[in-house]
């Protein structure tokens, strides 16, 4: 069901992750403050967009869930929380390594990206002890999609208000020249996002299909052994 | 719809009144943190920044108290049953223990916002009290909404007492900014309101968006 | 009264109903007969022509305690070229014991209470209910017996619209379940092993919280009151009362909306038997509504129903006619 198309996405994906490690190497220019360093920004910002409408695509289908009442709809939003947080992660920790090797620390508070990030993680990670805390799996769906869909109105919100509460105090360190990039800059950005992008999709399907494939065999399972009950 | 959430908050604030469970507690709580940041800071009075941060954390503290509570008297005394099998829609349920919040912590406010004025705040409190209220109604809405939500998620989930503040205080980071930012010019020793409106802007906002999506959303809570 | 909510019409044999009494509801009557020892449950009447205005009806049915009974009509009176076919008549009531019903009550010819049909729930894994097929005409009572841990409160919140059904299909009160849940609890009475009360509020303040949220005029909470004994301690709150009062509470709890359908957990638990009998009018079979009644008491449960539904580990075992021997069965 969910591995339609999976082969030409995998290798698009790969030949994308490919392309882009050879422009951030090779292609875009290196920094004059940070140097080499600075190339993880090309990691660590297409991984914060993706990771953030892999959130808002969790809501989504959470509500696509709840008013279906569909539970594969849930097993989506599930999904691509779960790369999301792990994508979450990966920012928070792209994020020290650069702050560290520019900036000496290795946390910032003056980056608002990033102090999003860890509060988002922070209240993704209770998704886990909340889903599994519940035992009917019908009520755990539905309660997972209601914090999903809480919680990916809360993302933008909360990037609002940390971004406003940053704006008086300190410039942006880790932010890139104001805003314009140089040519060479933004081709490699943006084929760092789209391999980004196309390697959460291909995580997200291959984690849904290996998912639905065990719960059929749970199925299975469990109807062979209640017709062993009523033969005996 | 309405009549059936009268129902339910009337009697949610008989109950508090009889057995004065939530709030006193609550407010005893605050105090008792204010003494805990005397200490840890080391400070005898506070102003500006520093004053506006640790009233609001304090309140959001004490508001993870209340939320826990708020669907106790269901599980210990009367059962959710009762109120799951009256033909009383989610959302008037919703409403009813949000307003019920909301009327706790402006009770527990009423305490500990003149305590912080005497116990930890340098300049004084009086001059901007409209603007405070206003900041302070805002922000109780918008605990009590997301506080109302967070208690129904987490009132059937076998660790409740862990989950309700996990969940709770990283949804009531965007209020904790825009209360502690509003409030701080007038904290300070010269008072002025500055950028209020942007705060309040984001208040509004997220009170807005949390409302209308727990009233959406509850139907789907405290069933099966 | 029939059951609540169905109108009622008394004829004899050969008696000509009037024109009226088929226009308000058309498909429905509920023929009260006063022959003891003789019940006639109906499924459905219809009349087939257009021009059925008076329909003579007397059905007669013998009917054993084994077999499912299968009604026959005696005489279907034709009055001048009306012909009046009864189309289909098909009922699975079961009566253990002829004799029992000593009253004469006419189950209504519309859609039982209850019918279930392969109703399943599971809980993560296990199975709490599975393949329990039943159904249960307006009016009677069912008794479900089963050991601990059988299921037996499992199919009660089911009914009451608490859970939903996992697989099978389930009409209780011509709510489609799961689909149309929320049209089941405004008609229920669910008394269950909690008393679902505010312990912290008295007796009157609890009843008159439910009043209101049930809409339901705040007189009948002084009549329910007086009715279950409690009028003198009715203004202490319920943590100072004794479990049986707290009981008899519930019952007026249970029945203050006037539901068609009671749910029962035993009910006399807790009660001595004054207070049962207080309770009787109320939640009783002569309240005339539809009751699943959970109890341990097997005979005492076989004596007042008139069904019978069986369950172990959350199987049905039987349902309909069943002794008292072989229901004590499934406590082995």
């Amino acid at each position: 069901m969910y591995s339609k198309g999976f082969v030409p996405l995998a290798i698009a994906t790969v030949v994308t992750l490919a392309t882009a490690m050879g422009l951030v190497f090779f292609y875009a220019p290196l920094d004059a403050d940070q140097g080499f360093v600075q190339k993880i920004f090309y990691v660590h910002v297409p991984m914060a967009i993706v990771s953030l409408c892999g959130f808002v695509a969790g809501g989504v289908m959470a509500i696509k869930h709840l008013r279906s009442g569909d539970s594969s709809w849930d097993m989506r939003s599930y999904v691509a929380i779960h790369i999301s947080i792990i994508l979450g992660v990966g920012v928070l920790a792209t994020g020290a390594i650069w702050a560290k090797a520019s900036w000496g620390h290795w946390w910032v508070w003056d980056e608002p990206v990033l102090v999003s990030f860890l509060v988002v993680v922070l209240l993704y990670c209770v998704y886990y002890p909340l889903r599994f805390s519940i035992e009917d799996r019908e009520r755990q769906a539905r309660y997972s999609s209601v914090f999903a869909i809480a919680a990916g109105a809360f993302v933008p919100l909360n990037f609002a208000a940390v971004r406003m509460a940053e704006a008086y105090t300190h410039p942006r360190v880790l932010s890139q020249t104001g805003g314009s990039m140089p040519g060479e800059m933004r081709l490699t950005f943006l084929i760092s996002l789209l391999a980004m992008a196309l390697l959460f999709v291909t995580l997200w399907k291959l984690e849904l299909t290996s998912k639905h494939a065990s719960m059929q065999l749970k199925r299975l399972k469990r109807k062979l052994a209640e017709r062993e009950v009523v033969t005996t | 719809m309405i009549a059936a959430a009268g129902a339910i908050l009337r009697k949610d604030l008989r109950l508090e009144l009889r057995t004065k469970e939530s709030v006193p507690a609550m407010t005893l709580f605050t105090l008792t943190v204010y003494v805990l940041f005397h200490f840890g800071l080391d400070r005898d009075s506070l102003d500006g920044e520093l004053a506006a941060g640790v009233l609001w954390v304090t309140l959001l503290l004490a508001a993870v108290i209340g939320v826990s509570r708020l669907f106790a008297a269901e599980r210990e005394q009367g059962g959710i049953d009762a109120l799951l099998l009256a033909p009383v829609d989610r959302t008037s349920l919703f409403l009813a223990k949000g307003a019920a919040l909301f009327l706790f912590l402006v009770a527990v406010e009423v305490v500990a916002v003149p305590a912080f004025g005497l116990l930890l705040l340098g300049p004084g409190l009086g001059g901007a009290l409209p603007e405070l209220l206003l900041i302070l109604a805002l922000g109780d809405i918008g605990i009590a909404a997301v506080g109302a939500l967070v208690a129904a998620l987490a009132a059937e989930t076998r660790a409740r007492e862990l989950i309700a503040p996990l969940l709770l205080l990283p949804l009531l980071v965007p209020v904790l900014i825009a209360c502690a930012q509003a409030t701080e010019p007038f904290l300070r020793p010269d008072q002025g309101p500055e950028d209020l409106g942007r705060w309040l802007t984001l208040l509004t906002l997220y009170d807005v968006v949390f409302v209308l999506l727990s009233v959406a959303v509850f139907d789907y809570l405290l069933e099966d | 009264m029939v059951a609540p909510g169905i109108p009622e019409v008394e004829a004899a044999a050969g008696e000509d109903l009037g024109a009226g009494s088929l226009e308000q509801a058309p498909h429905l009557l509920a023929v009260v007969d006063h022959e003891p020892e003789v019940a006639f449950p109906i499924r459905r009447l219809r009349a087939t022509l257009c021009q059925h205005q008076e329909l003579v009806s007397h059905v007669d049915e013998r009917h054993s305690a084994q077999a499912p009974a299968k009604l026959e009509v005696e005489q279907a009176a034709v009055e001048g070229e009306r012909l009046v076919e009864v189309v289909y008549l098909q009922h699975h009531v079961i009566y253990a014991d002829e004799a029992r019903h000593r009253t004469s009550i006419g189950f209504a010819a519309m859609d039982p209470a209850i019918e279930l049909q392969g109703l399943e729930r599971r809980y993560g894994e296990r199975v709490a209910l599975a393949g329990v097929t039943v159904s249960v005409p307006r009016g009677a009572t069912l008794a479900v017996l089963g050991a601990n841990g059988a299921g037996k409160t499992t199919l009660l919140r089911v009914l009451a619209g608490l859970l939903r059904p996992h697989a099978g299909t389930a009409r209780v009160l011509d709510a489609e379940l799961p689909r149309e849940r929320w049209k089941v609890p405004a008609q229920v009475g669910y008394l269950g092993h909690e008393p679902l009360l505010y312990r912290e509020l008295s007796g009157r303040e609890n009843l008159q919280y439910h009043a209101r949220l049930h809409g339901v005029d705040g007189s009948r909470v002084a009549d329910l009151l007086a009715a279950v004994g409690m009028e003198r301690r009715a203004d202490e709150p319920l943590r100072e009362l004794s479990r049986g009062m707290a009981q008899r509470l519930a019952a007026a709890r249970a029945v203050l909306h006037d539901p068609p359908l009671l749910l029962l957990d035993e009910p006399r638990a807790h009660l001595d038997p004054a207070a049962a009998e207080l309770l009787e009018p109320l939640i009783g079979r002569a309240s005339g509504r539809t009751r699943v009644l959970v109890s341990h008491d097997v005979d005492g449960a076989l004596a007042e129903a008139n069904l019978a539904l069986g369950l172990r580990a959350g199987r049905q075992v039987f349902a309909g006619a069943v002794e008292a021997e072989a229901a004590r069965e499934l406590y082995r």
